[in-house]
């Protein structure tokens, strides 16, 4: 039996705070760690295919529940696979913990076997990372890494341990826990003069961000008192429950019409927890004209680096949405309630067979407590513009990178928190691939709860839409249908059942199908390739400049 | 906001925790951000487990404001000063060596006494200069020597402390500071920690 080394102390540690479950890939830099997990049953271990679907599957687990994801790789190619990983909890704000195995300290900066610079490559995208020179010291740079991740703006966080680290006796002390810090409540003279701003508002807009996931409840209820409109970004989709008459959608490059109309003609737009990224405001300079912007969030570099708030507030969301209860009076007008219900009617309605269509017909049978995850395209988008979140956390999309392959391991990840709970992917043909050996990871622990879409438009999608929108129809390098597999088969190779919907008389019975089969299983629509998703703000455009429906196609020529 | 505000410069001191690339950290964030570091000076500080960073970093208000914000984030730094926002005394020091030939080694000589510069190194062609001040002081000595032939020469670039006539304020205020509350209270905590040093 190995002695209590520092392997053994990782997982003791990982344990005393609570971590249950670890998503991984073994290799030769980890495996006094590997080795250690035998003699601790009280972790639960996840072998993925590949480390980018561990650490998804991690960043799933952390999505759907604001608890911390974990995620262990070796080093050298282990740990620099995860890094499109790091880089998407950084932009997305998720909590992370990312251990990875490094060759023994002695050959670190010899360009040793299986050797990389982990810490320095991934310095831009994680919140911090350490290498860890001894094993007493481990468990406190555990507990600080995890403090890290979960504190403020929460985020990603490197541990690097060397592998005579791993091995070497261990003579310290697990420490408990920290203490979370308490929310950050905004300074009262801030509360104060944004109440001013709101009371004199005549055509206010609430929208909400991904930072306000865990604040849904307090934000309703601000959103209820002063009768503000309420957007949801992208990140921010089930913070506000959709079948509020308040709720106007998404706002951006492909927002609701209801949305970007709001933002450009409101006075007063009072954003929570969110970093106005570019594709949701269009041309900055385009953004939220005529309004007195109130900027609130945790992170203070967040507030006046793209758009410039006249009144900047940090604070937590939860905290600052009840301070702002103070006083409410209902401010809704009947001209802005007119306005807006105008703008609300004007949402084009699917097409007849064709991805929105499918993406609808799927979200529409979507349960409150069903979570969501896709891939990132326009499959993303139409599922972002048609489903109906009631609920926080039932939405996981890689929203700030944009990475393709995320949807599928990070239904894997969520399905794991909640058994009972249906994951749904929605995912493209394209991006499906990226990580589609994850299939192995449903069929080696029996997950049963994870129900695969893929809308196939044999295309990347979204690069076929700009293409024919800005660079004249030359559709290069974007077609898939000659070298996409057989998708029922391959679910079939590793024992996953698959259905195929080719139209719109087909889709009712597969998807009837596909939810019924009592283990995680597929279902493909295959669809047409032409079809865009609109609405759309054109990159560098303001978003009242926005293409509110697709433009008359030419009849010849459109497919391939 | 970047283009409402001329470029200028920016004098930021940074204290560190002393750890392996809390350096790297900082600059690649600036890098990142394309704000280029004009000069940098590290060393200790009284606290052990504590060093000072002074950067002069060229860009718009707005531009640089952003980039402490940014800096204040990682968790190594104590405590982030911008210069600008209160009184300051700062030096550079900087080592000029200088052309001498029989006829000009007395003018040489004046001309850094004028300047309160030592020799600190006597070649029968060269004589090499030790001169501090602020930053315009060793730019006009530089410029004094230049007539005479400069071989070579080594600034430090700024360094600067908060004069102690207003210490108490604090270092980090916005430029509309009533509503601002973003002296974040974690750092204070880890100086606490690191120190006492506030």
């Amino acid at each position: 039996m190995t002695g209590f080394n520092g392997a053994r102390a990782l997982w003791a540690t990982l344990a005393a705070h609570g971590v249950g479950t670890v998503f991984g890939y073994p290799g030769g830099a980890i495996m006094p760690v590997y080795d250690a997990l035998t003699f601790h049953p009280e972790v639960r271990h996840i072998l993925a295919r590949h480390e980018q679907g561990a650490i998804h599957a991690a960043e799933g687990w952390a999505k759907a529940t604001g608890q911390l994801g974990v995620v262990l790789a070796t080093s050298g190619p282990g740990a620099t696979n995860l890094v499109t990983g790091l880089a998407d909890a950084m932009m997305d704000s998720i909590p992370l913990l990312a251990i990875t195995g490094n060759v023994a300290q002695h050959l670190i900066g010899t360009d040793a076997f299986q050797e990389a610079d982990i810490t320095g490559i991934t310095l831009p995208v994680t919140k911090h990372n350490y290498v860890v020179r001894s094993a007493d010291a481990l468990p406190g740079i555990i507990a600080e890494a995890i403090f890290i991740a979960r504190s403020g703006r929460p985020g990603p966080v490197l541990v690097d341990i060397p592998k005579d680290v791993q091995l070497a006796a261990f003579g310290g002390m697990i420490p408990d826990p920290h203490a979370r810090p308490a929310p950050l409540a905004p300074r009262a003279d801030a509360v104060e003069r944004a109440l001013e701003v709101l009371r004199a508002a005549r055509k206010p807009v609430l929208m909400v961000g991904g930072g306000s996931q865990d604040a849904s409840a307090d934000i309703t209820a601000l959103a209820r008192a002063w009768q503000i409109p309420t957007i949801t970004t992208l990140m921010g989709l089930g913070a506000f429950p959709a079948s509020d008459p308040l709720w106007l959608g998404m706002p951006g490059m492909h927002g609701s019409v209801a949305a970007n109309r709001a933002i450009s003609e409101a006075d007063v737009l009072l954003g929570i927890g969110l970093r106005f990224d570019d594709r949701v405001t269009g041309r900055v300079n385009g953004f939220a004209p005529n309004a007195r912007i109130i900027h609130v969030d945790i992170d203070a570099a967040e507030i006046g680096k793209i758009v410039t708030a006249h009144l900047p507030v940090r604070g937590d969301a939860a905290l600052t949405a009840r301070a702002l209860m103070d006083g409410a009076t209902p401010l809704l007008s009947h001209e802005w309630r007119a306005q807006i219900e105008d703008w609300k009617g004007r949402n084009t309605p699917p097409r007849a067979w064709g991805a929105a269509y499918g993406v609808k017909a799927i979200t529409d049978r979507l349960a409150p407590d069903d979570i969501l995850s896709t891939d990132v395209g326009q499959h993303q988008m139409l599922a972002a513009q048609l489903a109906r979140f009631e609920k926080p956390r039932r939405w996981l999309t890689s929203g700030g990178l944009g990475t393709m392959g995320f949807g599928f391991p990070a239904a894997i990840g969520a399905a794991l928190t909640q058994p009972d709970v249906r994951s749904v992917v929605i995912a493209g043909d394209g991006g499906f691939q990226m990580t589609a050996q994850e299939f192995a990871t449903l069929t080696k622990y029996d997950v049963r709860n994870v129900k695969i879409a893929i809308i196939n438009n044999s295309f990347l999608g979204m690069v076929r839409q700009w293409q024919e929108l800005f660079h004249e129809r030359r559709y290069s390098e974007v077609y898939l249908g000659d070298s996409n597999p057989d998708f029922l088969k391959l679910a079939d190779a590793y024992g996953i059942r698959g259905y195929r919907a080719s139209n719109a008389d087909e889709l009712p019975g597969a998807i009837d199908a596909w939810l019924a089969d009592p283990r995680s299983s597929l279902l493909e629509v295959v669809v047409p390739n032409e079809h865009g998703v609109f609405p759309m703000v054109p990159a560098g455009a303001a978003l009242h400049e926005m293409i509110e429906t697709e433009p008359q196609r030419q009849q010849e020529g459109a497919t391939k | 906001m970047t283009a409402e505000h001329p470029s200028q410069d920016h004098l930021i001191s940074v204290l560190v925790r002393d750890e392996p690339r809390v350096l790297t950290r900082i600059t690649e964030l600036f890098g990142r951000r394309g704000y280029n570091i004009k000069s940098l000076s590290v060393g200790a500080t009284e606290a052990p487990g504590v060093s000072r960073m002074t950067f002069v970093v060229g860009g718009s208000k707005g531009i640089v404001e952003q980039a402490i914000r940014q800096v204040e984030k990682l968790h190594d730094i104590i405590k982030v000063i911008d210069h600008g926002l209160e009184k300051f005394v700062d030096r550079e020091l900087v080592l000029v060596k200088v052309r001498i030939t029989p006829e000009t080694r007395v003018e040489v000589r004046q001309i850094a006494e004028d300047f309160r510069a030592r020799i600190v190194d006597v070649g029968r062609h060269a004589l090499t200069f030790e001169a501090t001040g602020d930053e315009g002081k060793i730019t006009a000595f530089i410029e004094q020597m230049r007539p005479f032939g400069i071989i070579e020469t080594m600034r430090t670039g700024r360094v600067a402390l908060t004069r102690g006539s207003n210490a108490d304020i604090p270092s980090h205020v916005y430029h509309d500071g009533q509503t601002q509350a973003l002296e974040p209270q974690a750092r204070e905590q880890q100086a606490r920690e690191v120190g006492n040093l506030f």
